[in-house]
């Protein structure tokens, strides 16, 4: 294992990845690595296997050959259990929308990850007052932090809260599928600001995935999917 | 227990269907509980029949018939014991009291019994439990009648009140010449005493004085005052309940009956009968149980159903919670905890309306069946049933939660829906 292996974040070597069933298709990457606490954009359209290049990373699913490296740890040798333990304490993970559990409070949604990761929870100290401190700084009134359920936000507030839920605990690395999407241009930016600001002090470093090529001025790095990974569809035989 | 909060949260936020489906398992469990009272009630009810009488003694037939028309006034004898038997039964040395019983004759839908004064003191039910008047007193006079409780309120009688007998039971032939009057009312025992009227055994042989081979002679009638002089000694009885001295007689005297030369008769053990009798009315009992078993059963399904036909909508929550780290088993123990959660509710739900419905029927059962539902907590085996439902909840949900646990698996982060 060279340096470059542990001083990067995350690496992704020779993996390779099938979908089993009707849309079979199959993902390779090659090489692909991100260092610590950068700030990179993964750019692509739909369908160019970004989410299943996500759920590699977050160890949810596991590639056919290669390793891919979170912090030093290959999660492909890990058992499924493991892994799922690993990702709850390394990874955090922002969705496109439908982010919170929409019958829990917001402030239930932020410590859900610590339930399943004990050193994160450790990390967190007093885990209601950690989330409060990054819901205070992502400007959610405290008010609504436990009182509402989570469905009664707005877009906005919602994205915030998971972005609380994706921090808490200092993660090592923040996982992001399209989070600005169902945002407007101005408040984009607004949670750009947050999510760097809130990266910047948890020292994580961040994975963002958009179709928005507008946004890469503002990260470390951008990558295009497709030249990192190559694809290969096959019809239903 | 940031996972049984969500699950309950996750419940609530469902609450209509949720709620409806709690209702309906509860509905159920109620339904069940409530037949296992009814079907205990009866039974404990119809052991309580009868007691404190050690042998029944009439003519052969079966058991469950000798039973069946001596106690619960249900059919006929088909052979009499000779009242010469009668006497010498009486006679013998196990024999502690011995009281007759004469059946044959209606008032209106009910049967009418002759007997002793006796009758009154040695017939228990209930684990030893006397008849009590609720009016009046026993018949002193050839023509007093005592009537059980519901005898007097579906006819609407009261003491003094008059009372002619109709000869058989269904019949137009009334022995109208000699009304009796209610010299008692007895108050309700929930046994088939409360529906029969008791009168004395000469009073049955006064009544049939001017009858021959089960109709009037014609022309005949005998004046009251001239039956009171007759001598009014039946020919013979239909059954009699025996008390031995000791107990352990019972088994000897019963023998020397059932090979008694003189004429065919039988005893039976009171107990002995009743559970024989029961094993055939348990075939009903058997298929109540089954049957609101399967309503059970049915309503676990609905609550299987409701789970799988949630799972589709709910496959963004399950992605959300793989994210955060949780494995596809404890998304399949999850859903497997709501359907423990819900059937636990509809299992307290259930027994309070139970107990609700108990509480309220009790009076209405009572009065109109004579069955006594006490309200006592639940039994182990009642217990043993709720603890059984919640399991059979858990196990039911097992295939839901399996096809969670599938789709988390196959859908990972990525939800297209």
């Amino acid at each position: 294992m060279s340096d470059t292996d542990i001083r990067s974040a995350l690496t992704l070597d020779q993996v390779e990845f099938h979908w089993a069933g009707r849309n079979a298709f199959g993902l390779m990457v090659p090489d692909f690595r991100i260092a610590k606490r950068e700030r990179v954009l993964l750019l692509g359209e739909s369908g160019s296997g970004k989410s299943t290049l996500l759920s590699l990373i977050c160890g949810i699913n596991a590639p056919v050959r290669g390793s891919i490296l979170v912090d030093g740890t290959d999660m492909v040798t890990l058992r499924p259990a493991a892994r799922d333990c690993f990702r709850a304490e390394k990874i955090g993970v922002v969705f496109q929308q439908f982010n919170l559990l929409p019958y829990a409070s917001p402030m239930d949604n932020i410590l859900l990850p610590l339930r399943f990761a004990p050193e994160r929870r450790a990390r967190a100290g007093d885990a209601r007052a950690a989330a409060l401190v990054l819901t205070d700084a992502l400007g959610l009134a405290r008010g609504m932090m436990k009182s509402a359920t989570a469905d009664r936000l707005s877009v906005g507030q919602q994205q915030r809260v998971a972005v609380a839920r994706a921090l808490i605990g200092t993660p090592f690395l923040i996982v992001a599928d399209e989070p600005t999407s169902a945002l407007d241009a101005g408040s984009q930016t607004n949670f750009l600001d947050l999510l760097f600001a809130q990266c910047a002090v948890a020292g994580s470093t961040l994975l963002m995935v958009s179709h928005d090529e507008r946004l890469a001025p503002r990260f470390d790095r951008s990558v295009r999917m497709e030249d990192i990974a190559t694809l290969t569809r096959q019809a239903a035989a | 227990m940031i996972l049984l909060r969500l699950a309950l949260r996750s419940l609530i936020a469902r609450r209509l269907t949720v709620g409806l489906t709690i209702f309906a398992v509860a509905l159920s469990v109620a339904l069940f509980l409530g037949v296992e009272k009814v079907r205990t009630g009866a039974k404990a009810s119809f052991g309580d029949t009868i007691s404190d009488t050690d042998l029944i003694v009439g003519g052969r037939s079966g058991s469950v018939q000798l039973l069946l028309y001596s106690v619960f006034r249900i059919g006929n004898a088909t052979n009499n014991v000779s009242w010469e038997s009668y006497l010498d039964i009486a006679a013998r040395p196990e024999v502690d009291w011995i009281v007759p019983i004469s059946l044959g004759d209606s008032h209106r839908q009910f049967r009418v019994m002759g007997t002793t004064a006796e009758y009154f003191e040695r017939y228990r039910y209930r684990s030893g439990r006397p008849l009590e008047f609720d009016e009046g007193r026993a018949f002193d006079d050839l023509f007093d009648a005592v009537i059980g409780a519901d005898v007097a309120a579906t006819l609407g009688y009261d003491v003094d009140d008059p009372l002619v007998v109709a000869h058989g039971l269904a019949s137009f032939a009334n022995h109208d010449n000699q009304p009796f009057r209610v010299a008692g009312i007895l108050a309700k025992s929930g046994t088939p005493v409360d529906r029969t009227v008791i009168v004395s055994l000469e009073a049955i042989e006064a009544i049939h004085v001017d009858w021959q081979g089960g109709a009037q002679i014609p022309g005949q009638t005998t004046s009251p005052d001239k039956i009171r002089a007759m001598e009014l000694t039946p020919g013979a009885i239909t059954a009699a309940m025996i008390g031995v001295k000791s107990r352990l007689q019972i088994f000897a005297l019963q023998r020397s009956m059932n090979q008694y030369p003189e004429e065919p008769l039988m005893a039976v053990l009171p107990g002995v009968a009743l559970q024989e009798l029961w094993g055939i009315v348990g075939i009903a009992e058997t298929a109540l149980v089954a049957v609101s078993g399967m309503v059970v059963a049915t309503a676990l399904l609905g609550m299987a159903a409701m789970i799988f036909s949630g799972l589709n909508e709910r496959r963004r929550e399950m992605a959300i919670l793989r994210a955060v780290g949780a494995r596809p088993l404890t998304i399949m123990g999850l859903l497997m905890l709501e359907a423990v959660l819900m059937a636990a509710v509809a299992a307290v739900l259930g027994i309070s309306l139970l107990y609700m419905g108990l509480w309220i029927m009790r009076p209405y059962v009572d009065a109109a069946f004579g069955l006594y539902l006490p309200i006592e907590p639940l039994s182990l085996r009642e217990g043993l049933v709720v603890v059984a439902v919640i399991l059979a909840a858990a196990a039911t949900s097992l295939f839901p939660a399996l096809r969670a646990y599938r789709l988390s698996l196959g859908d990972g982060m990525t939800v297209r829906n």
